[in-house]
């Protein structure tokens, strides 16, 4: 008897039964559903992170001082002022793999513009910073490298600090408007950002020259960080070596000593992040992969249920010539319809719920056809697994017992 | 003389249940030739229903030879059985056994199906012809569940005449039917007798063997009598004298 006939007759078996058929499915309806969804969020927020550190330049490299930090102890303040300026020129002049390099040094305090003020930071940095940070200013224009040697009481400032400082929409560029005590002219407003995928405004900046933050608010001779950029992204590794290199020779480290200084890449941020969130997206779809099992065990009992309720059918089919072999293909196609068509369906419930997911909550994500094929080649699996036990048990009956049974 | 279709010698049963043995056959043998309409009668437990399942190749004997067209049954394995059965056998049991919610052409076709030789059309244009022979060629595409006992009985007839089986082997086949309805029943099976058809009826009515060629009388697992009936009663007539019903 040929699979056609065979997969006629398991329709037709399981029409005569539409709704438990449709509830037996309804399992793995919400399990291939789930399975989708699930992935489709885990998906998207891995994309989200994707996007949003290639739109903080991917590959930026961040130099911290201090050791790496263990166990969350806070280390002393004297670990945290290693990093000079001799350092950044030492990059400067020796680094050949990094294309812009900025310090990094900032003062907390109040912006002040007539009465409006408004609680923020002064961010010292050089001008490569807009590169590293691949942000451009929008009116006006950047300090130049003649302000940083000079430390000139100049600034650019954010969208949100001007919205704030000058809320009557008058033009910031050219007046003086105060950090602190020290009065600072508006050259230039940056370009508008808005929020980035982890909340933070990134419109609250306000750029001044690195060495005035240094000298005329801080009075440090330390910097609090740098900024860099490799030339090429996926050769981070050997930008983070050489400038270990750099670093410890110009630290004067023997070789035994730990660096005093962290160096992090963009890529290894990315890596940390996205390995977090795909556990969270392996986490998600094991508890959604357990659903699926749970709708193949249904599976198994509609069909256990079904082989003992035609034993007498079977009985007959055997009797007028259905081998055992034949009895065992039609329940096994039968548990392959059910999850099969399941398996369809539920790719459509997951696309639907992922869809609903996107318009309603606002949650980046995304369908990967490899989590669509996946998952329906496991329901096909699951059918074939959870239908053979019913099936067998089937094939095995003997004619004369089941013809005759009640 | 006619070709030799059932050829059984000394068949023997036995079925061990717990520590007991059970001997359902003990030494049965006979020879049924083509065109002959046998009736094998007994009360329960003399074997018969044994020796039905013996005869339809569901059953192998514990001992002795069975001939099925020539073909040495015993020793045959489950797959060669359920082939023979398909291709040699039509089966027509007491609670007619029809598909559920399924129409009478898909129940006859259904011997077919499980023979690849035979194609859909084919399949199709046998199982209506043999459902006009047996009288329901108004009725082809009926559910089983929208007829009576009767015309389930006559689709069952059909089911097991589509595979031109060398054997027709009835159980009880009138047992769950009212007078009028099984002797409606009876005169089709002594049309398909007359039409040249080997049957074996497995009944405990003596009044069936009134109307075969041949009856086998069986007691605790041998056979007692095995006698011919030169003078067959036609179950048309007395159909025909039954009163007709009105009530329904």
């Amino acid at each position: 008897m040929n699979i056609g006939s065979l997969s006629k007759i398991a329709i037709k078996a399981l029409g005569n039964n539409k709704m438990r058929c449709f509830l037996t499915m309804l399992g793995v309806i919400i399990g291939v559903g789930a399975v989708i969804a699930m992935l489709a969020i885990g998906q998207g927020s891995k994309n989200s992170i994707k996007a949003q550190i290639s739109e903080m330049g991917s590959n930026m490299i961040m130099i911290m001082p201090g050791a790496e930090r263990r166990g969350g102890v806070r280390q002393s303040s004297d670990d945290m002022q290693t990093l000079k300026p001799a350092d950044y020129d030492a990059i400067l002049n020796q680094a050949t793999t990094i294309a812009n390099i900025t310090p990094m040094v900032s003062s907390s305090g109040q912006w002040v513009n007539g009465n409006n003020n408004y609680p923020s930071q002064a961010q010292g940095v050089n001008t490569q910073f807009l590169d590293i940070r691949q942000r451009k200013v929008a009116e006006g224009e950047m300090f130049t490298e003649a302000d940083v040697k000079s430390a000139a009481k100049v600034c650019v400032l954010g969208k949100t600090l001007v919205d704030n400082l000058f809320p009557d929409g008058s033009d910031p560029l050219g007046k003086v408007v105060r950090f602190g005590s020290i009065p600072l002219t508006v050259i230039g407003v940056l370009d508008e950002k808005g929020y980035n995928t982890m909340g933070q405004d990134q419109d609250d900046l306000a750029l001044v020259p690195y060495t005035t933050v240094m000298k005329r608010m801080l009075a440090v001779d330390y910097i609090q960080g740098l900024q860099a950029s490799a030339i090429d992204e996926n050769k981070t590794d050997e930008t983070i070596a050489e400038l270990t290199d750099i670093l410890r020779t110009n630290h004067k480290l023997r070789p035994e000593q730990e660096d005093n200084f962290t160096i992090r890449s963009m890529q290894e941020l990315a890596e940390m992040i996205s390995s977090t969130s795909s556990m969270m997206t392996v986490l998600l779809a094991a508890v959604a992969g357990i659903s699926l099992l749970v709708g193949g065990i249904g599976i198994m009992n509609i069909m256990i249920v079904s082989v003992t309720e035609r034993t007498r059918e079977i009985g007959l089919r055997m009797s007028i010539g259905a081998t055992g072999r034949d009895i065992m293909t039609q329940f096994l196609i039968e548990a392959i319809i059910i999850s099969v068509t399941g398996g369809l369906l539920g790719i459509i419930l997951g696309a639907l719920a992922t869809w609903l997911i996107k318009i309603f909550a606002n949650w980046p994500v995304q369908i990967d056809p490899s989590s669509v094929v996946l998952s329906f080649a496991v329901c096909t699996v699951i059918g074939v697994i959870f239908g053979f036990y019913p099936a067998a048990k089937a094939s095995n009956l003997d004619p004369i017992e089941a013809i005759r049974y009640e | 003389m006619a070709k030799e279709i059932i050829k059984i010698e000394n068949l023997k049963r036995y079925f061990k249940v717990g520590d007991e043995t059970v001997k359902a056959l003990r030494g049965v043998s006979f020879t049924i030739h083509e065109g002959e309409f046998v009736t094998i009668m007994g009360t329960s437990g003399s074997g018969k229903s044994t020796l039905l399942n013996t005869l339809g190749c569901l059953d192998t004997p514990t001992s002795g030879e069975y001939y099925l067209d020539g073909i040495a049954v015993k020793g045959m394995g489950k797959n060669e059985r359920a082939r023979i059965r398909n291709r040699k056998i039509g089966f027509i049991f007491q609670n007619y056994n029809l598909l559920p919610k399924t129409t009478a052409l898909e129940n006859v076709e259904l011997p077919l199906l499980y023979n690849s030789s035979v194609s859909a059309k084919e399949r199709a244009e046998r199982a209506e012809k043999c459902l006009h022979e047996v009288g329901l060629g108004e009725r082809i595409y009926h559910k089983s569940n929208q007829m009576s006992g009767g015309q389930q009985q006559r689709v069952a007839i059909a089911r097991a005449l589509v595979n031109n089986p060398v054997i027709i082997l009835a159980d009880e086949a009138t047992g769950n039917l009212d007078t009028r309805t099984s002797f409606s029943i009876l005169t089709l099976f002594q049309r398909l007798h007359r039409e040249g058809k080997t049957i074996i009826f497995v009944t405990h009515n003596p009044e069936i063997a009134l109307y075969s060629s041949r009856n086998i009388m069986l007691r605790d697992g041998r056979i007692v009598s095995d006698e011919y009936n030169h003078e067959i009663k036609s179950a048309e007539e007395v159909y025909k004298n039954l009163p007709v019903d009105t009530e329904y």
